[in-house]
């Protein structure tokens, strides 16, 4: 069955629109990369899944179901959406006690949970003074407890030093490697290439993709060759396709060997020329420039 | 349930606020209870009768009631302002299930808590006045009386926090609705005036705890079942909106 299902989801908060008519579904035994610039709606998609908001219209179905109507959801399902959203003054045992007791998942399962993401050191002291990497790997203790199937996490990097990030990272690998289903925000182009099979691209909103990574970069904006040479005025006269960019021109209709004998030919010199291949960062802007709320 | 029970109870004793508020609370009650008493029997060289000298070892039981109330407020709001609310009800999403648990969990702590805290009240106060006589089915009715208050007043923090999730606005609205307009109420003029003034609150539920006050249109116990129903009904407004809103 599929994990996570969402049909025309909407949510509206006074006038803004925060999702419109979003529908997808999220497959088991892969990471599932929810994508889209700042604001886009992912964390409102995904409480929304959870539960906590109310859908405007359409629905969010969880194994099946709506979230709400789960038994003992932790055991299915297990999220981290903000890491600092907890007391303060508690220590972590304690956080992840009340967690486990509100799900009747055995005691013992807080220390797994602790020592599996690196906090049983600091068990008993107070969260408030956790760091940023800290409260999100108790946030990731957290999601872990039920040992779920289905797991969410809503921009589990921000804010984390490069060896966060890849523990992050590898984490969600050996989970969709182990066959559950990992569903996964970012607003980072770069972030989701190096850890998801799949994405799911929304802007303003509204589903922009739904693709495989590999197709995602397959289609994205084309390359282009970069030619520089002291007579560029030449060159342009030359090809007759060339844009003119800064110092140089860009050229999408001609390969750089085309352009090489040409201008071979012509007996005009060259400084440069390129192939440049179209970054992921670059598609996705591409693909969402029309979905930004605000273009600097 | 039973679960969610002990997950609440978790929670509530692993936080410093709990353990303020109520030895705050228990403290307000011996405290003003053992100088009130004193100052009485210092002021006099007659007998202090039985019934005023329970009253005097109770006195504490007003600003208590604040005390006990901003730990009600706590149990909730507290989850709002740190936006572990999301966590609590992504395990338990039966958000009515999860509110019933607060409810129990802090109405059995409470419970004891107060009716212990006023039972030594009334021990030091009923030995510093030394009463020539005690009717002690009354002296044990006004020790449960203030248990009970106590934690109704308890209740209507938490439902006040339930109602408006803000820790400081719900401290406020407990303080106008359990102190300042029960006050003011008791301004109005005519008959009309007096019957609101009586069913107000804490002029109608303060009975049941501190009997000499004078209320011409309940008894304690049904004075109490009066302000039960105001808990009750705030309670009932903020499960509604608890249902309905976005957490
Ligand atoms: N509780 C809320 N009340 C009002 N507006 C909201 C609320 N939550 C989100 N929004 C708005 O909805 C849009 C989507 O927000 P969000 O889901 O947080 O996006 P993302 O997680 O992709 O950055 C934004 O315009 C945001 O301002
Ligand atoms: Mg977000």
């Amino acid at each position: 069955m599929t994990a996570i299902r969402a049909t025309n989801l909407s949510k509206r908060y006074g006038k803004t629109v925060a999702v419109s008519n979003l529908s997808f579904d999220v497959e088991p035994g892969r990471v599932t990369g929810f994508l889209g610039p700042n604001g886009a709606g992912k964390s409102t998609t995904m409480r929304m899944i959870l539960g906590l908001d109310r859908p405007s219209g359409g629905s969010a179905l969880v194994d099946g179901r709506p979230y709400a109507e789960l038994e003992r959801p932790l055991r299915k399902v297990g999220a981290l959406l903000d890491a600092k959203a907890v007391h303060g003054g508690r220590s972590a045992r304690n956080h992840l006690l009340a967690i486990a007791q509100s799900n009747g998942i055995p005691n013992g399962r807080v220390d797994e949970v602790l020592e599996a993401v690196g906090l049983r050191e600091v068990a008993g002291r107070r969260i408030g003074g956790f760091s940023l990497g800290m409260s999100q790997r108790l946030g990731i203790a957290a999601a872990l407890l039920g040992d779920p199937e289905i797991l969410l996490f809503d921009e589990p990097v921000n804010g984390l030093d490069p060896d966060g990030i890849l523990w992050i990272r590898t984490f969600m690998r050996e989970l969709a490697a182990e066959g559950r289903t990992v569903f996964v925000s970012s607003h980072l182009m770069s972030e989701m290439a190096q850890t998801a099979d799949h994405l799911i691209v929304i802007g303003k909103g509204a589903l922009i993709a739904d693709t495989s990574v590999a197709e995602f970069i397959g289609r994205s904006s084309q390359g282009y060759v970069r030619v520089r040479s002291p007579r560029l005025a030449d060159v342009a006269e030359l090809i007759k396709v060339g844009e003119p960019h800064h110092d140089h021109l860009r050229v999408t209709a001609m390969s750089p060997v085309e352009i090489g004998t040409l201008t071979a030919r012509a007996g005009i010199p060259l400084e440069e020329l390129t192939f440049v291949q179209p970054s992921l960062e670059a598609a996705y802007m591409e693909l969402t420039k029309d979905s930004l709320e605000f273009t600097s | 349930m039973i679960d969610i029970l002990r997950s609440e109870w978790t929670k509530i004793r692993s936080v410093r606020s709990t353990m303020w508020t109520l030895a705050v609370t228990a403290g307000l009650m011996l405290g003003i209870g053992t100088l009130i008493a004193s100052a009485a029997r210092g002021s006099t060289e007659d007998d202090i009768p039985g019934a005023q000298a329970v009253m005097l070892s109770l006195t504490g039981i007003m600003f208590a009631s604040l005390s006990i109330a901003t730990l009600g407020v706590l149990v909730i709001s507290s989850e709002y302002r740190t936006g572990g609310i999301r966590t609590s009800l992504m395990a338990v999403p039966k958000r009515m299930s999860l509110l019933t648990g607060k409810i129990v969990v802090f109405t059995v702590t409470s419970l004891v808590v107060c009716t212990v805290a006023s039972a030594a009240s009334l021990a030091v106060g009923v030995a510093i006045t030394q009463p020539p006589t005690l009717d002690m089915a009354e002296a044990v009715r006004a020790v449960a009386g203030c248990g009970l208050y106590l934690t109704a007043c308890g209740l209507f923090g938490l439902a006040l926090g339930t109602l408006v999730r803000h820790t400081p606005g719900a401290i406020v609205s407990a303080i106008a609705l359990m102190l300042v307009l029960p006050q003011i109420t008791g301004m109005l003029p005519g008959q009309v005036g007096r019957t609101v003034a009586d069913h107000f609150t804490t002029n109608a539920g303060m009975q049941v705890a501190v009997p000499l006050v004078r209320n011409a249109s309940l008894g304690p116990w049904s004075g109490f079942g009066v302000y039960l129903v105001w808990i009750a009904v705030i309670m009932i407004a903020g499960a509604v909106l608890m249902r309905r809103r976005d957490a």
